[in-house]
């Protein structure tokens, strides 16, 4: 594996909150055309890795580097402008919105211009494709025009990846997106994982194990803030520690 | 857009018709009711610049009477003693100054969210009241006197009522049109956006810190014009057009008319102003007249209490009342917000 193909790294990156250690030493590199999972019981840290490498939350120590440049400074707006797009655990769509201007707004960010006021925003036809795009991608072309906030839960989900494209990103850092869904919507959710995973380096935080095991192609075992195991999903399920720490537990 | 049920032609007609109203009433009505127009015209001014604020970005200012007060007081101290200022300064003087202070005033309040926000932007607010209010600057609490009224050139003179008339509906047109173009811009959708969910801005690559700047900044600037055309109408200012009061009866002519609709700053100013009016009328309450607060705040209550969605959400209210019929919220936001 080449290091060009490395998209997004995270080095020795830790975390405190006040005398709690929240991440110790954290360190990962995420590849394009792979998916990295990372997996590990409440509390161990996935959404403190998620929030410090989209730049929501500073790091007490270590580094973030994005596409070979160091980025640890960068604000958050700034990094996902640079390709790294993230989606939320929870919902965070805009809800009286249509879908089709949920998305069309995300990919405005690629082409902000915000002092061209007498420009109507539906007239940019740069965020309008971007977004058309997006929505067919994740699947939602059926449901454009209506408003994000009656969608099922599960179209909620896929809008929120929908949402992530729009801005065009190398890099995805998608935080459970399974959450709350089916059996039918999983099986949707990562047909479409499988068809972004060629163009984008993908960080999965999951707690789905059949899926994870079934997409990922490289996995991360986190417990207490601190990285038990990484490499191959095979290599990494026999592992004993990893088995006796969580894999076991299931 | 993109086949969304909305009807933005019949809001479009309602704020034509309102204007071509406003400019037609001077044909018509009396002196004093012209005066009352004049006035309520520029609180309607006062109520989008704040309505840019908390409905469309969700920034609840609450010293917006700072910047009106600063443009008031800009037009009073900076015009000569004896002779007519000229429009062509004194204007942008007023409004630049209340965009400067707001520069200021937001830079510093928009680092905190939510109950913080709105008590620094009150304190902000109180301590421009206390400078005019308490020093040898502003004339302290009798207010100061603008003796004549400033000029452009030879072709407006706003001490003339019918002109002045003119030019505060032409800047309300301005305001409102600006606005409304603005709006549904890029910058307009940002800022609807950092409304809906400011976190998923950031997340998508939006520096929303600049965008509610900018916004309260514009905010301030066209409180400043409300401020200047309130002070050249009454040739008079005194340190209430700064105080908090203010502030909280502009914030409750947008929740009247309704959030997040441009055409509910204009109906809640208008609305406001007519319910005063009503409740100070000897005519109709005689001697209770003199406690026109309390039916004016009894009023209010009722029209939050019974309209969550404001004066705007009455047509939308009896549709459904009437034919049971209810509309996706979505048309009611995405429109721009005219």
């Amino acid at each position: 594996m080449a290091a060009s193909d490395i998209l997004l790294r995270g080095h020795e990156i830790s975390r405190r909150w006040g005398g709690l250690v929240a991440l110790d030493g954290v360190s990962l590199a995420l590849r394009r055309g792979r998916v990295h999972a990372v997996i590990g019981t409440n509390g161990a840290g996935k959404s403190t890795l998620i929030n410090i490498l989209s730049g929501e939350v500073a790091p007490s120590g270590g580094r973030v580097e994005l596409l070979g440049q160091d980025v640890t400074a960068w604000p958050q707006p700034r990094r996902a402008r640079a390709g790294l797009g993230r989606s939320y655990q929870r919902n965070t769509i805009y809800p009286d919105f249509t879908v089709f201007e949920n998305c069309r707004l995300a990919a405005q960010a690629r082409t902000q211009r915000p002092w061209a006021w007498w420009q109507s925003a539906q007239a940019c036809e740069a965020s309008s494709s971007a977004a058309h795009d997006a929505a067919r991608r994740a699947g939602l072309d059926d449901a454009l025009d209506r408003s994000a906030g009656l969608l099922s839960h599960g179209q909620k989900r896929q809008l929120e990846i929908a949402m992530c494209l729009a801005t065009q990103p190398e890099v995805l850092l998608l935080d459970e997106p399974l959450a709350g869904m089916g059996a039918e919507e999983t099986e949707r959710m990562l047909a479409l994982l499988a068809t972004l995973k060629a163009g984008h380096a993908i960080l999965l935080v999951e707690h789905d194990m059949d899926a994870v095991f079934r997409i990922a192609d490289e996995l991360t075992v986190m417990v207490n803030g601190v990285v038990i195991a990484s490499g191959e999903p095979a290599a990494v399920r026999s592992n004993a520690e990893v088995q006796a720490a969580y894999l076991g537990e299931q | 857009m993109m086949g969304v049920h909305r009807r933005p032609d019949v809001r479009l007609a309602f704020v034509i018709a309102v204007f071509v109203l406003l400019a037609l009433l001077p044909f018509t009505a009396g002196g004093y009711a012209l005066d009352l127009i004049t006035k309520t015209m520029i609180y309607a001014i006062f109520a989008l610049s704040l309505e840019l604020l908390v409905g469309s970005t969700g920034l609840v200012c609450f010293g917006q009477a700072a910047f009106f007060g600063i443009g008031a007081y800009g037009a009073v101290l900076w015009s000569p003693q004896a002779d007519a200022a000229s429009l062509l300064w004194l204007l942008p003087a007023c409004v630049g100054a209340a965009a400067l202070y707001a520069l200021a005033v937001g830079a510093l309040s928009l680092r905190t969210r939510g109950v913080y926000f709105i008590m620094v932007t009150l304190a902000f607010a109180q301590m421009a009241f206390y400078v005019v209010h308490d020093t040898p600057l502003g004339g302290g609490t009798d207010g100061i006197y603008l003796n004549v009224k400033p000029v452009l050139g030879s072709v407006l003179d706003l001490g003339h009522s019918g002109v002045f008339y003119s030019v505060t509906l032409a800047s309300l047109a301005a305001v409102f049109g600006g606005l409304a173009l603005l709006l549904r811009s890029r910058f307009g959708r940002a800022l609807a956006g950092i409304k809906a969910n400011e976190q998923r801005m950031r997340a998508t690559g939006f520096s929303t810190y600049g965008y509610k700047l900018a916004a309260f900044v514009l905010a301030g600037a066209i409180a400043g014009l409300a401020g200047f055309l309130f002070a050249v109408k009454d040739g008079y200012v005194n340190p209430e057009l700064l105080g908090w009061h203010l502030s909280a009866s502009v914030l409750i002519m947008i929740i009247l008319g309704g959030l997040g609709h441009l055409r509910g700053a204009l109906i809640g100013a208008f609305a406001f102003a007519l319910l005063q009016e009503f409740f100070k009328s000897e005519a109709i309450f005689g001697a209770f007249a003199k406690h026109w607060s309390l039916g004016l705040g009894l009023s209010i209550i009722a029209c939050v209490a019974l309209l969550p969605r404001g004066l705007v959400g009455v047509p939308a209210l009896l549709r459904e009342r009437l034919f049971g019929t209810r509309r996706a919220t979505v048309d009611e936001v995405i429109d721009g917000g005219v």
